[in-house]
């Protein structure tokens, strides 16, 4: 048999692609189902919030920051409100905190649930997606009661939140976490510890914690690969030090430390904690206003800043710059997709093609997040 | 550390290059573009400084020039500081970090998309954001927005807002 020709094969994946969590492309280098290279293509949801930003002024800018990362908005919400609050020097009341911390981690705790349950599709199991879409649907309802909105909530403000928790609230969200807590337990016995998910997930995309740091890595991907760092322990706002929790990090128990289980397994571990949280602040939570008094004029003094917010994805960095008028000069979020997309193309050299799927999962970007 | 005591150990090393400290809330540090990668080398490799980690790199048009911004980050000490290095609206340039911090890559490019620095020794310099062939850089102050792309609108009437209008 004479020699077979080879040549390297250029395949696109995406815009429209199911596995790619929004509009994304990549351009795949690939030597049979071995990848050279993916290189990322982003920008298909660019929206310019940086720009409008500096035309709507700061209270204005709130419903838009939703926009920013529409999985998670209770966290974009609180990171704007911070800046503003930090340029202002505007404290606010503790009851209005803590309401954010409960709808910040409900947030998250819906995050995480669409997370692991489209990694579970990602690899094609349809029955753990809709198992977690049916939790998060519940945490849905309870925001909705919350704030009206089951995904852009619009529900904090500069110098706290929109409106205090409904009467016989408080008791459904604890009725909801005692639900929820044996739920996660089923999960893992149905999904995370099955054979197939931890031969599909371990030893996948191994990101080392020198690598993580250096490609700025934040949140659940960074703390998979070993490192202890999280903004609500290490630089703490809000409430969080009132709370008793832990840090999960990535061991490798399943392969090496960094892959795409311990990645996987980092949004299992951080619900447990969001539920321990969560307990804590609807039993303690003060009473009182839950919105300072803040001027409709919001004019902070010219200055500049950055706060960085937990978020479910991660470090989320608002960096604002005020020139002392009713509309901010700058406004940049630093945010974790960005960050993990950057990564995408050093990982995937050597990957399966099938594998790139599940490096996208596991390291949960979202398209808006990344193009803003 | 906090982050004057780091600018007053930058001063000590570099007495030339930084320029001015100030700010608030975020106290930070104007350096020479010229050495901005000598600088960014001493604040990552020197132990007791030890900025493993670019937390952010951005970029801010003030009409008059463009400044640059780094939030340096170490995860070893827990601190962090604020550099920037001013260069003029005409023509901006400085040299890419992307060699000390990778994720500096991405960020420089963004930089590059939407103010249009150009930043020296970048390996992948190119639009990421907007379409390869977009005219201008959105995020400048005077930058206006074309009225289409290919043949494309980027304007829609509104029975609310008069595109006229100003706020």
């Amino acid at each position: 048999m004479s020699t077979l020709r080879t040549e390297e094969m250029t395949l696109n994946m995406g815009p429209q692609h199911p596995s790619t969590h929004g509009v994304l492309r990549f351009v795949i280098k690939a030597d049979g189902e071995v990848m050279r290279e993916a290189i990322p293509d982003v920008g298909y949801l660019h929206r310019s919030i940086e720009k409008i930003a500096e035309k709507v002024g700061y209270h204005g800018f709130m419903p838009y920051t939703d926009r920013v990362d529409y999985v998670c908005a209770m966290f974009t919400n609180q990171g704007w409100a911070m800046a503003c609050e930090k340029l202002a020097g505007i404290e606010v009341p503790r009851r209005g905190e803590y309401c954010r911390v409960i709808a910040a981690e409900f947030n998250r705790l819906a995050s995480h649930l669409l997370t692991v349950g489209l990694m579970g599709m990602d690899i094609g199991a349809m029955t753990p997606f809709l198992h977690a879409l049916r939790e998060r649907e519940m945490i849905n309802d309870l925001i909705e009661e919350l704030c009206g909105a089951r995904l852009t909530f619009n529900y904090m403000r500069i110098g706290g939140v929109a409106w205090d928790l409904p009467p016989g609230w408080r008791e459904k969200a604890l009725a909801y976490l005692d639900h929820l807590d044996p739920i996660l337990d089923e999960f893992n016995a149905l999904f995370s510890y099955n054979k197939i998910c931890i031969q599909r997930l371990a030893n996948v995309a191994v990101i080392s914690a020198e690598d993580a740091i250096n490609y700025n890595l934040v949140g659940p991907n960074l703390r998979a690969s070993g490192v202890k760092w999280d903004v609500r322990k290490d630089i703490p706002y809000s409430v969080y030090p009132e709370f008793d929790f832990e840090i999960p990090i990535g061991r490798g128990e399943w392969g090496t430390t960094g892959d795409a289980m311990d990645r996987y397994m980092m949004r299992i571990r951080e619900m447990v904690q969001s539920s321990r949280i969560l307990r804590q602040a609807l039993t303690q939570i003060p009473d009182g206003p839950v919105l300072a008094k803040v001027v409709r004029n919001f004019k902070p003094p010219a200055g500049e800043c950055q706060v960085r917010v937990e978020s479910a994805r991660g470090d989320q960095g608002w960096y604002v710059v005020s020139d002392g008028s009713s509309y901010p000069w700058r406004v940049h979020v630093r945010t974790g997709s960005f960050a993990a997309m950057g990564i995408i193309q050093k990982l995937s050299r050597g990957l399966m093609i099938a594998d790139l799927v599940v490096l996208i999962a596991s390291l949960d970007v979202i398209a808006p997040e990344i193009d803003r | 550390m906090e982050p004057v005591q780091i600018y007053e150990r930058l001063k000590q090393r570099f007495p030339e290059q930084i320029l001015e400290v100030g700010g608030k809330p975020d106290v930070f540090a104007v350096v020479d573009p010229g050495a901005i990668v000598e600088i960014c080398e001493f604040l990552r490799n020197e132990p007791e400084l030890w900025f493993d980690c670019l937390s952010n790199e951005t970029g801010v048009d003030y009409k008059d020039r463009i400044e640059v911004v780094y939030h340096l980050f170490s995860y070893r000490h827990r601190h962090g500081c604020v550099l920037k290095v001013k260069l003029p609206r005409e023509n901006p340039q400085v040299a890419t970090v992307e060699t000390i911090w990778r994720s500096a890559n991405w960020m420089e490019r963004e930089i590059f998309d939407l103010l249009g620095v150009t930043f020296l020794g970048h390996s992948d310099l190119r639009r990421i954001l907007m379409p390869e062939d977009w005219p201008g850089h959105p995020l400048r102050k005077d930058f206006v927005e074309p009225q289409e792309y290919h043949g494309i609108s980027t304007v829609r009437e509104s029975p609310i807002i008069r595109l006229d209008q100003k706020h």
